[in-house]
Parts: C-alpha cells; sequence; structure tokens
C-alpha cells in the first residue's frame, strides 16, 4: 500500500469521538473549543454526523503539506455570513447531514443556507437563505437535509475558535483546526458590533439539481487514459459511494481505463480534480484533498461546479460534461 | 518546460527543475498566484486570475541565481534504533550499523512535500538502501520517526499512519504550528542526518 492508499484508507472515516462525548455528559461538564474559556458561546446541545467549523481554509500554504480546507461549499457559507452581516470569511458551521441542536448563550442572528433542511428555533420554523433571531438559551435545531449533504450555520458575529495557520477551519485530512464538535461543546462567538446591519430578508437560491451535470475541463494528465476515457466519463452515469467525505466524493460506474501503466511522479493537485487510482473509478477532490498525489487526474470539474459537488449524497447519480 | 492546465484556475507546469521554477514564481509576485506547489517533476500554480495570461507570464520567467537547494544543509540529528532498522539490513544484505552510517553519510534534497503537513520527501537516498514498503501499513507511525520506502527518505512531522520503513528518530520538531514557517523543511530544503547515540 502505498502513502496516497494508506492515507485514503482513513479517509473512510471522518474521525469522531464518541467516547468522550459520553463522558462530558455524565460529568455534566461543558468543554471550550479551541481551549479557550469563552465569555459567549455557541453550545453544541447535538452535533449530528458531523459538524465542524469552516471558513474559506489555508490558502497558500500547500507547498508545505497544507490541504487548502475551508468550507466545501463555499458560495453556500459566504451567503450566510452576508444574510447575517459578517465577512465572508467569517466561520460558520458546515453540519454533514443535519441533525444539530444549537443553544447560544446571547441572543444571536443567525441564518442557515446550503443543503436545505428544517429549521426551528424552539420548534418554532424558521427559513433558509433568511436572517432570523434565536433569543439567548433558546434551541436552533437543523433536521437531516432532504437533498444535498452540507447545511451551513452563520452566527452574527462568527464563530471564534482558535486560528490555526491563519484559519479556523477543521481540516479532517491532517487534523488541523478545531475537532469535529461534539453535544458539550462551547463555541466561541466573535462580537457582533460593528458588523454590517442585516440588509436582506431572503436570499433567492436555486434548488439543487437532482442529477447534477458537472462541467469538465480535461486533463492535466488525459493523455495518460485510453483515447476513449474522456468519453466514457461524459457519457455515462456515475454513482456517488458513501465512502464520500470532505477529501473527495468517491464515485462508481464505468471503468476510466489507462493508456500507460507505471506510477505518476507525484504533483500537486487541485480541487475538482477527477483523479483515478488503478481500479478505474474517480475520486473527485474537495476542500480537505492531500496536496499531493501519484494518481493521474484525467479531467478537472470547473471551479463554478465545485459547489454542487459538495452537495452530492451517497446513492446519487451525477453525470460530467465536457468543456471546450 | 511545458504548460498544461489543471482546470480552470491552474496551471500544472512540466519542467526539470521545479525548485528553481517555484523560486522564479514566488520571486515575481505575479498577481493573483495562490499557491506554488512543486512536485517531483512539476510545478502546480493556482490562480484567481485569468490561467492563460498567467502562462505567458510563466513562459517568460527568468530563473533567480540563488534557491533553498543554495542554503547550507538543515542538520537533523538522529537515532537509529528504529523498529525495521534489522529487517532493511536483512533486505540490503549489510548490518544494522552498515545501514545507519550509510543512511547518515548521504546529502537529501527535499523533492517536494504531502502526505501530511510538513511531510518532505527527500530524494539523495543511496540506490543500495531502496527497499519497498511494508506490505501493511503501521496505523500509527510516531512524530520524528526517520523512515524510508523505494527512492526516498522523510521524518515523519506527526503521527500518523504510515507504511514507510523506520529506520530510527529525532527529536527535532519537523512541524510547529506556532512556529514561522511552521515546517522546518520546504522544497529545494538540503538535509543531512547526524548520527546520534541513544
Amino acid at each position: 500500500m502505498s502513502e496516497p492508499e494508506a492515507r485514503a484508507a482513513r479517509w473512510t472515516e471522518e474521525r469522531r469521538e464518541p467516547a468522550t462525548r459520553a463522558t462530558r455528559e455524565a460529568r455534566g461538564t461543558q468543554r471550550a473549543v479551541g481551549e479557550r474559556a469563552a465569555q459567549c458561546g455557541l453550545v453544541v446541545v447535538r452535533a449530528g454526523p458531523l459538524a465542524t467549523v469552516q471558513d474559506l481554509g489555508r490558502a497558500g500554504l500547500a507547498h508545505l503539506g497544507v490541504p487548502g480546507s475551508g468550507a466545501a461549499d463555499v458560495p453556500a457559507l459566504r451567503l450566510a455570513n452576508r444574510l447575517a452581516g459578517n465577512p465572508e470569511g467569517a466561520a460558520g458551521l458546515e453540519l454533514t447531514f443535519g441533525g444539530a441542536a444549537l443553544r447560544p448563550e446571547r441572543g444571536v442572528w443567525a441564518v442557515v443556507t446550503g443543503a436545505p433542511a428544517p429549521v426551528a428555533v424552539d420548534g418554532r420554523q424558521q427559513g433558509m437563505n433568511a436572517p432570523f433571531r434565536v433569543p439567548a438559551g433558546a434551541t436552533l435545531e437543523v433536521g437531516a437535509p432532504v437533498r444535498g449533504v452540507r447545511t451551513y450555520v452563520a452566527v452574527r458575529g462568527g464563530l471564534t475558535p482558535d486560528a490555526v495557520l491563519g484559519s479556523r477551519s477543521a481540516d479532517l485530512l491532517s487534523g488541523l483546526g478545531p475537532r469535529p464538535l461534539a453535544a458539550g461543546d462551547v463555541v466561541p462567538l466573535g462580537p457582533a458590533d460593528g458588523l454590517d446591519p442585516i440588509a436582506v430578508d431572503l436570499a433567492p437560491v436555486p434548488p439543487l439539481p437532482e442529477t447534477p451535470e458537472l462541467r469538465v475541463r480535461p486533463g492535466p494528465r488525459d493523455d495518460w487514459f485510453d483515447g476513449d476515457a474522456l468519453a466514457t466519463l461524459t457519457g455515462g452515469n456515475y454513482t456517488v459511494t458513501d465512502a464520500s467525505n470532505r477529501v473527495g466524493v468517491r464515485l462508481d460506474g464505468p471503468v476510466l481505463a489507462r493508456a500507460r501503466d507505471g506510477e505518476l511522479p507525484s504533483e500537486g493537485m487541485v480541487t475538482g480534480a477527477l483523479q483515478v487510482p488503478p481500479d478505474g473509478l474517480p475520486i473527485l477532490f474537495l476542500a480537505d484533498h492531500p496536496t499531493t498525489g501519484g494518481y493521474p487526474v484525467l479531467a478537472v470539474v470547473a471551479a463554478a461546479d465545485v459547489p454542487l459537488a459538495a452537495q452530492l449524497r451517497p446513492g446519487q447519480n451525477v453525470r460530467f460534461r465536457a468543456l471546450r | 518546460m511545458r504548460i498544461r492546465r489543471a482546470g480552470d484556475a491552474a496551471l500544472l507546469v512540466e519542467t526539470a527543475d521545479p525548485h528553481r521554477l517555484d523560486a522564479a514564481v514566488r520571486a515575481a509576485s505575479l498577481p493573483g498566484v495562490v499557491d506554488v506547489v512543486p512536485g517531483e517533476r512539476t510545478v502546480l500554480i493556482t490562480t484567481t486570475g485569468d490561467p492563460d495570461r498567467l502562462a505567458e507570464r510563466v513562459a517568460a520567467l527568468t530563473p533567480p541565481p540563488r534557491t533553498a537547494a543554495d542554503a547550507p544543509p538543515v542538520e537533523i540529528p538522529v537515532i537509529y534504533d528504529g523498529a525495521d532498522l534489522a529487517e532493511v539490513a536483512d533486505l540490503t544484505g549489510r548490518t544494522a550499523a552498515e545501514v545507519a552510517a550509510q543512511h547518515a553519510a548521504a546529502e537529501y534534497t527535499v523533492a517536494y512535500l504531502g502526505f501530511s503537513p510538513g511531510f518532505g520527501y527527500l530524494t539523495g537516498l543511496p540506490d543500495d538502501l531502496r527497499v519497498p514498503r511494508r506490505p501493511t501499513p503501521r496505523t500509527s507511525v510516531p512524530a520524528g520517526a526517520v523512515a524510508i520506502a523505494g527512492p526516498y527518505t522523510a521524518v515523519y512531522p506527526s503521527s500518523s499512519p504510515g507504511g514507510w520503513r523506520l529506520l530510527g528518530r529525532t527529536d527535532t520538531r519537523l512541524w510547529d504550528v506556532d512556529r514561522d514557517p511552521p515546517s522546518l523543511l520546504s522544497p529545494g530544503t538540503r538535509v543531512r542526518f547526524v548520527r546520534e547515540d541513544a
């Protein structure tokens, strides 16, 4: 097994710490995320399957082996922040398959964007893509999304756990940044004064497509594949497997045959790359992808379509269309 | 030099000297450049701007006179007592002491980083010390483990799973997020391992 394969084995579970959660609940204690006692924080009552803090990530350090990380669906986080009057790069919560309950220690404005899910404050329903008030001590619940995977929660003032290398993002490949959240965690909240006023009541957001068609640009290593591999990719139907995570979307479908054997000398990888391991089934790289890799990239998903890829659910179908 | 597109926001440049191109791109402070990532024979450049325009500028760059490879080598003290030292000795037909001596005598260069933050792939390993990765990777290799696999040697910067053969260990911190830069190694850094007694 090569190092990339050893990494791949790690991708299959995004790391959680269920044991410590039970311990904390038993003690009735709360843990301040980022090892810093918060004056006012967001209490995680229930984290759901996976809840992480995300901002726009750690660009500029890839040459040191540091993944870009950050929100998988960047426009969704940016929108949530704009609606909350935050700078677009403020840190918010990324919920995978929803299921979270959150209780702010002070009254806050909040916005929920991304994968559409039921939202309620103390049982009273709230809309997506629209700012609403959460009184101090009230419970904000985000249910399971009906479409898509990742739902974002921005709170006016932003989340302020300690930054690592300039970002508060949880990088689940390298372990940088705050750990995935667990019940009992208290995430520090930033000050809400001095921010832009909340100016928009509701943002129009197109619905997520049932079967997304992602545009791809061939290369950089299309010459490592059979002449018809690109046609196979764009002509076939691929299904998202449940081994997908923030590192990448793993796909099942028509095999992409190589024209060359051997290992590609390791090279830098981009978000959206369709990397093809020896089994011929592509992996579409998302935010926490490794910075370098030795499997050839047949094509790269257009940057504008990466957010759609970040919302692909296991079992969902996806198609590809070549640019140019 | 051949410039390939890697999606709509990056170039993958094939070059015989990735470190010199890396230095040239960094020195030029080209507008819109986000990441410059050397690989074994390539440099990936991501940009917020127009990649075609960037390609023209990259093609016109002149390499700077000095790069990281011109700086004196970083010295990393190593205690050669790794769990795989005896096995590597068997595989290479020499004694453990000879393996350690040979590993410490060579001079290395960080080809590129990857796998985990601060993990450098060092070239310069003597051909006689080339061994395959372990058939089954360890689920946890400690930070500071000095290892070899194929044509490379490396120091694990943090505890992680790993399939390389462990020759020894160092107390030198390869990775520290509170340090600037956080990584002791960067592409092109020269490295020497200095043998220490346990």
